[in-house]
């Protein structure tokens, strides 16, 4: 879809081309947010969230129920090159109104969907000491949460250990992620996401391949 | 067969019936309609307005009527109204030089330009009953022509007719990004806090606090030498720029009070011997809260003008956390809440403690 | 404005669902998200007025109010109990705006909200207990500064609760906190259990269910994921230790419950129930009887002669 026909001349949005949102936004979205809350609560744990929405290429139904659940005008976004077109921009502006920056490190939430090019997990805000809450959240969209290596995870919510296997990750990302684990309580949580489920893996967890 | 205390939703809902009972008083006497109470309890909706956040005299007038007068509880209805509306965004400054002044006096000066109006005042009054309100007709429509228009030409502010010679600071842009001012009502304090935040604090904060610690600041509790620059009051345009628009349009008039206290200040290592500001602003006329806001604004400025804070109207953690009447009557109240539980705690530790000190004072006896 | 935040479903009196605008909503996920991924740390944000008083439950409630679905099924409790007045006036809140059943079961409930007790009976996995904070800094009654009390935090600079606990000792012979005794959640962050008696702590640690905590007036929200260690402050030579009464529940005999004590004259005499009223129903339900359970409770009352108005 080229950018004439998602902006419309004066710089609004044509509404027309846009896809529909959640179709209950009150309702679906406390759905989804509990979700969420269980796949961060339960980390590794996959979760299939409600409402298939189906959101613009090349966004899963989950990353766009985490999107639509989450962002909004007090939330700035990173998102990779390969999401970054012209009718997603104009879906998270219309239904989320979050500004879009262009430096991972000043967003509160990272939109990937190529993982294997993404940025290292250090250019996203890591929080500071006195506010770790300061740093940022990533939607991380594989193409697989079965078929990747099995990761092992440790840490709060887990009750002896669990096993995830998301695909489709850099070479460095396990190495990446034990540095950010080792920084604990600074550092980036992660929702993975694929289809219709999302997989939790906050900073506090220690992972093992 | 002991029964626990039930509270039961029964009792709630009798409480609220008998609240109603108590509001109303006796029949005999006619209703309040919130028209008296918005035309003849001003200053009381003028109180609730700006500590309850929410310029609507309407609203205000019925939080006054079902708080049964109870000021605090007024502006706590009004706030807790206030925080389910939908935020549309900021308005621009409102400009005070351009006010329709019915009311300003300076202290500063015997004349300035603009002249002194005294307007609307309890100042000069006698404070003597004025026994003829009490009578049964009532005292019947005022004198008309005693009553001043507002005075519509734009009026210099004391503190502008200042600066001209440098006497006193500039009044500087917001620390870093001048377009984003800090909202109290949708993020939670932060220290140490921007001079916009804690002027959002201290508007919405409780008037009696706020006079308290003013005044100790004057009895030596942190001195700044205050001469009241300027207190104006009258209505002043509010403006609002749509997005789709781009451009400024009017929404309407609001009546605020402004108060510019000037400080003295002998200087620091980094700046000059000038006069300092000190800044109070309400919603309609609140002369005592504005003056008493700009005395602990001046206060707690301590910190950026390298004033040692040694006293509580100084220290920003002790004003602003304390200063919201809302939050502080709640606490204070929620000691009315069963505590059941940890009174049995401290029961057992009691006991156990006053044990083991009479086991000491036997052996030592022995 | 987006188009989410301008549809919404109102509910009872032209309010959304559950009260809260979306935004606000969205705004306390996202800080219940940090709270569960950074476990015991104290996540300030942006409190609203709520239309009960500040102290009373307001940060509990916009907690539960963020999190509750019209599939859940609510509890509330206060000091243990369903029928006190502040627990009965929050369910109400709760089943006005957000038209959700409510229960006295812990187990049928999936969301608990309680003030200064954990329910006697265990929780599970699919359940969320969500705590009412009055004060969520357990280094504040040592330091008032948030500033300071922040970067301990940050610094993990616990030796003044350290040193004061010690003192405790020193002067009483036993660390002299039995409520919202302070707990290590995860090794890292020093936490306030809320005011719930220390008797409870131990239940914190490693507990199935997802615990949230939502301080309104302090507007701080906390969490402990499932299944985390918490563990309770103390010493080698003092190690921390929970209440325990020379009685049992005087109406459903249990030995391993959190006691009210319960005056019944103004000669000394005295019962002890337990707090948790649902808990002690439901065993009585299933035959348990105290010393004075109902037909105990008639042969006391006939042999004191009082107890007409009750036996009717």
């Amino acid at each position: 879809m080229a950018l004439a026909t998602s902006l419309n001349a004066s710089g609004g949005i044509d509404t027309a081309e846009l896809r529909p949102g959640l179709a209950d936004p009150v309702h679906d979205s406390q759905h989804i947010f509990r979700g969420l809350l269980t796949a961060l609560a339960h980390p590794g744990r996959p979760v299939t969230l409600p409402g298939d929405v189906a959101g613009p290429e090349p966004l899963d139904p989950a990353t766009t129920a985490v999107a639509l659940t989450l962002l909004d005008y007090d939330t700035p976004l990173w998102i990779d090159w390969i999401a970054d077109t012209p009718p997603l921009r104009a879906y998270l502006k219309f239904h989320c109104g979050c500004p879009l920056v262009e430096r991972s490190q000043d967003a509160a939430f990272g939109l990937v969907t190529d993982p294997e090019n993404m940025p290292r997990l250090a250019l996203f805000a890591q929080g500071r000491d006195q506010y770790p809450d300061s740093s940022a959240s990533l939607l991380l969209q594989v193409p697989s949460l079965e078929e990747g290596p099995a990761v092992t995870l440790k840490g709060p919510g887990i009750r002896e250990t669990a096993t995830i296997r998301p695909a489709g990750l850099p070479d460095w990302f396990w190495n990446d992620w034990r540095l950010n684990a080792a920084q604990f309580p600074l550092g980036v949580d992660i929702f993975f996401t694929c289809g219709r489920s999302v997989v939790g893996l906050p900073r506090s967890i220690l992972a093992e391949g | 067969m002991y029964v626990a205390v039930k509270g039961g939703e029964q009792a709630i809902l009798n409480s609220h019936k008998l609240i109603a009972e108590e509001r109303r008083g006796d029949t005999e006497v006619p209703e309040l309609s919130l028209a008296q109470i918005k035309e003849q309890m001003q200053l009381a909706v003028d109180r609730v307005m700006t500590e309850g956040s929410l310029y609507d005299r309407d609203l205000a007038a019925l939080a006054i009527k079902q708080a049964q007068g109870d000021l605090l509880e007024a502006i706590f209805l009004l706030r807790a109204y206030r925080t389910t509306l939908t935020r549309f965004g900021e308005s621009e400054p409102i400009d005070t030089s351009c006010m329709a002044v019915r009311r300003r006096i300076s202290a500063a000066y015997k004349d300035l330009p603009g002249g002194q109006v005294l307007g609307p005042s309890y100042d000069y009054t006698h404070r003597l009953l004025d026994f003829a309100l009490a009578a049964e007709e009532g005292v019947g429509a005022p004198e008309a022509e005693a009553a001043e228009a507002g005075v519509d030409e734009s009026i210099p502010r004391v503190t502008d007719i200042l600066n001209h010679e440098g006497l006193i600071e500039e009044e500087t842009a917001l620390d870093g990004d001048a377009g984003a001012v800090a909202d109290l009502t949708r993020e939670p304090l932060r220290f140490p806090a921007g001079r916009d935040l804690r002027l959002q604090n201290l508007a919405r904060g409780d008037e009696g606090f706020l006079l308290a610690l003013g005044y100790s600041t004057q009895r030596g509790y942190g001195r700044n030498h205050p001469f009241a620059g300027e207190i104006r009051l009258g209505e002043v345009a509010v403006e609002f720029v749509p997005e789709e628009l781009g451009f400024p349009i009017e929404l309407g008039e609001i009546t605020v009070t402004e108060c510019q206290m000037i400080n003295q200040f002998a200087g620091s290592a980094g700046r000059p011997p000038q006069f300092t500001r000190g800044y109070g602003l309400s919603f309609g006329h609140c002369e005592r809260k504005t003056m008493a806001m700009a005395l602990v604004d001046r206060a707690l400025r301590a910190r950026e003008l390298d004033e040692t804070v040694e006293y509580p109207a100084q220290d920003e953690e002790f004003v602003l956390y304390h200063s919201d009447n809302v939050e502080a009557s709640g606490f204070v109240q929620h000691l009315k809440l069963p505590h059941y539980v940890d009174f049995q705690s401290e029961l057992q530790l009691i006991r156990s403690l006053r044990r083991r000190h009479d086991e000491e004072q036997q052996e030592a006896a022995e | 404005m987006s188009a989410a935040q301008q549809q919404a479903t109102e509910g009872d009196d032209g309010y959304n669902f559950a009260y809260l605008d979306e935004q606000t909503k969205r705004m306390i996920r996202r800080c219940l998200l940090k709270a569960v991924a950074v476990p015991g740390y104290q996540v300030p944000f942006g409190g609203r007025e709520m239309p009960l008083p500040y102290g009373w439950g307001t940060g509990g409630m916009q907690v539960t109010a963020s999190i509750i679905g019209r599939d859940d099924t609510l509890k509330v409790i206060d000091q243990g109990a369903d029928d006190t007045t502040n627990a009965v006036n929050i369910r109400r809140f709760f089943a006005r705006v957000a038209e959700v059943p409510t229960t006295e079961s812990t187990a049928e409930a999936s969301i608990v909200q309680t003030r200064h007790r954990v329910p006697e009976d265990p929780m599970r996995e699919d359940q969320i207990i969500v705590y009412q904070v009055p004060q969520p800094e357990p280094l504040r009654p040592l330091e008032p500064r948030e500033i300071e009390c922040r970067k301990m935090h940050a610094y993990k600079e616990y030796g003044l609760m350290q040193v004061s606990l010690y003192e405790d000792i020193a002067r009483f012979g036993e660390i002299a906190t039995s409520y919202s005794y302070p707990v290590m959640v995860g090794d890292r962050y020093l936490m306030s259990p809320t005011p719930i008696p220390k008797f409870d702590n131990p239940k914190m640690d490693d507990f199935p269910a997802l615990q949230l905590f939502g301080a309104g007036r302090e507007k701080r929200i906390y969490a402990i994921p499932p299944y985390t260690k918490v563990k309770s402050l103390d010493f080698d030579d003092h190690p921390f230790a929970v209440q325990q009464w020379e009685e049992d529940c005087a109406l459903c005999g249990a030995e391993d419950t959190f006691l009210d004590e319960v005056i019944l004259d103004d000669q000394g005499g005295k019962m002890y129930v337990c707090s948790d009223s649902h808990y002690c129903a439901r065993r009585r339900a299933e035959g348990h009887e105290g010393k004075l359970s109902e037909s105990a409770a008639r042969a006391y009352a006939a042999a004191v002669g009082a107890a007409e108005e009750e036996e009717a």
